[in-house]
């Protein structure tokens, strides 16, 4: 009976693709957006969140999830891919602390999630994770990192990265305005996340979560009210943009 | 028997060098310190077999550890991984009390490892037939602030008093030191000779 489980889903094409991992790749790029940051004492996590029903429990729809005291993830793709790779990654990370006897470190776990992933690339039965994910946290040394996985299980670390639908628009946004100076600065780091987000999301402080984590301190989920006067604050840096512009040309 | 003291100064490890089976001295000249890596140190005691083995299996998981996470491994997650592998086999016959000692990010470390799968921390361990004589002579000789020569005679003066008086326990002194930068051998003394 079970041999009707044991041919593999993922095979090579004739040109070299794995499709289903490009499939894969193709379903996060329809997920909603989510963008990190990597301060130089704060990473941030934004995510766009999905108009929400009347009926519906708002709280139950959680895209950041916390991995560890120090540890935290954004997704783009699968939701329900990503709960079991969250539960996976939550267990080792407890197992490392047993075993080891000290934290996880990103890359550590960052390494473990993208293993887990390539497992399912070439394994029978099975389909790849549809899902890429944005890792952020601090080390017990205490650098902070930012990596991103993806459905075909490849890890890279990043200053500043997004990912989900328009995460070419957001990345070159980013591209365009991440600094060292913004990266000491943890407001500015804050903003660039929000502002990048921004680009692509609907405005209204509404549609958009963010989260924080600084060293030595838990993740904080921004509530809507300090979301609000984040907004409030790049609204005006805007409008004094714009009014210099227009100075500038009429001068 | 075999001990091991944590001071001023790092660590020092010091170990008979007798094997008996039975009332039938075996073997002299046994090397009861086992050199995992040039900053973890291993002593064996209990059964030879048992130790000189999976202490060898414990260099070779703390290389790969090092060579996956491009880090040298913690003493304390050196130590639980051979209490981890021990206590797979609890039950069925394993007999070794063996201490770990090295030096990392945390600074000197010694564990205690033994066959029911006690792992425990602290300053000072002696393990094997004669330890109750050497923790009589380390107790009362021991200061933390020592100088290294203190140090180094405290320990030795330890393993020969309970070569000479455990039947089971004599032959050579060997006398192991471990810095930050590693371990070095300082010194291998015949008991006659003390």
């Amino acid at each position: 009976m079970s041999s009707r489980y044991d041919r593999a889903i993922t095979v090579f094409s004739p040109d070299g693709h794995l499709f289903q991992v490009e499939y894969a790749q193709e379903a996060v790029k329809k997920g909603s957006t989510a963008v990190g940051v990597r301060g130089k004492d704060i990473v941030v996590l934004g995510v766009e969140k999905k108009a929400i029903a009347k009926l519906q429990d708002e709280r139950t729809v959680r895209k950041i999830c916390l991995l560890d005291d120090h540890v935290a993830m954004a997704f783009a793709g699968l939701t329900a891919d990503a709960r079991i790779l969250i539960n996976r990654a939550r267990v080792e990370c407890q197992s490392h602390r047993l075993t080891v006897e000290d934290p996880v470190t990103l890359e550590y776990i960052t390494r473990y999630i993208a293993t887990l992933k390539q497992r399912y690339t070439q394994s029978n039965g099975r389909r790849p994770f549809g899902i890429s994910c944005l890792i952020v946290g601090f080390d017990y040394d205490g650098t902070p990192h930012l990596y991103q996985t993806d459905p075909s299980g490849t890890h890279h670390e990043w200053k500043a990265n997004a990912t989900g639908r328009s995460a070419k628009t957001v990345r070159e946004y980013l591209e365009k305005h991440y600094t060292d100076e913004v990266a000491d600065s943890d407001a500015e780091s804050i903003k660039l996340a929000l502002k990048a987000l921004l680009e692509v999301v609907q405005s209204g402080s509404k549609n958009v979560e963010l989260a924080v984590m600084r060293r030595d301190e838990p993740l904080k989920m921004l509530s809507v009210d300090e979301i609000e006067k984040i907004m409030a604050e790049v609204e005006k840096e805007k409008e004094e943009e714009a009014e210099k512009k227009k100075k500038t040309k009429t001068s | 028997t075999t001990l091991a003291f944590k001071w001023q100064h790092g660590v020092i490890v010091a170990v008979d060098s007798r094997a008996t089976a039975g009332s039938y001295i075996a073997s002299q000249t046994v090397k009861k310190v086992i050199e995992i890596n040039p900053y973890l140190l291993g002593t064996m005691a209990g059964g030879a077999a048992d130790c000189s083995f999976w202490e060898r299996v414990l260099a070779e998981q703390c290389r790969i550890y090092e060579l996956r996470n491009k880090e040298r491994i913690s003493v304390a997650a050196a130590s639980k991984l051979l209490a981890n592998i021990v206590y797979n086999y609890k039950g069925m016959g394993l007999s070794m009390g063996t201490m770990i000692v090295g030096w990392d990010k945390r600074g000197p470390g010694l564990y205690y490892v033994d066959s029911d799968g006690t792992r425990l921390s602290n300053n000072m361990f002696s393990v094997g037939s004669g330890s109750t004589y050497a923790y009589g002579v380390l107790d009362s000789g021991y200061k933390w602030d020592m100088s290294v020569e203190e140090a180094y005679e405290l320990g030795k003066r330890s393993i020969y008093h309970a070569t000479h008086r455990d039947a089971y326990s004599g032959g050579v002194v060997n006398l192991y030191h471990m810095k930050e930068t590693g371990w070095i051998k300082v010194s291998q003394t015949d008991v006659m000779d003390l």
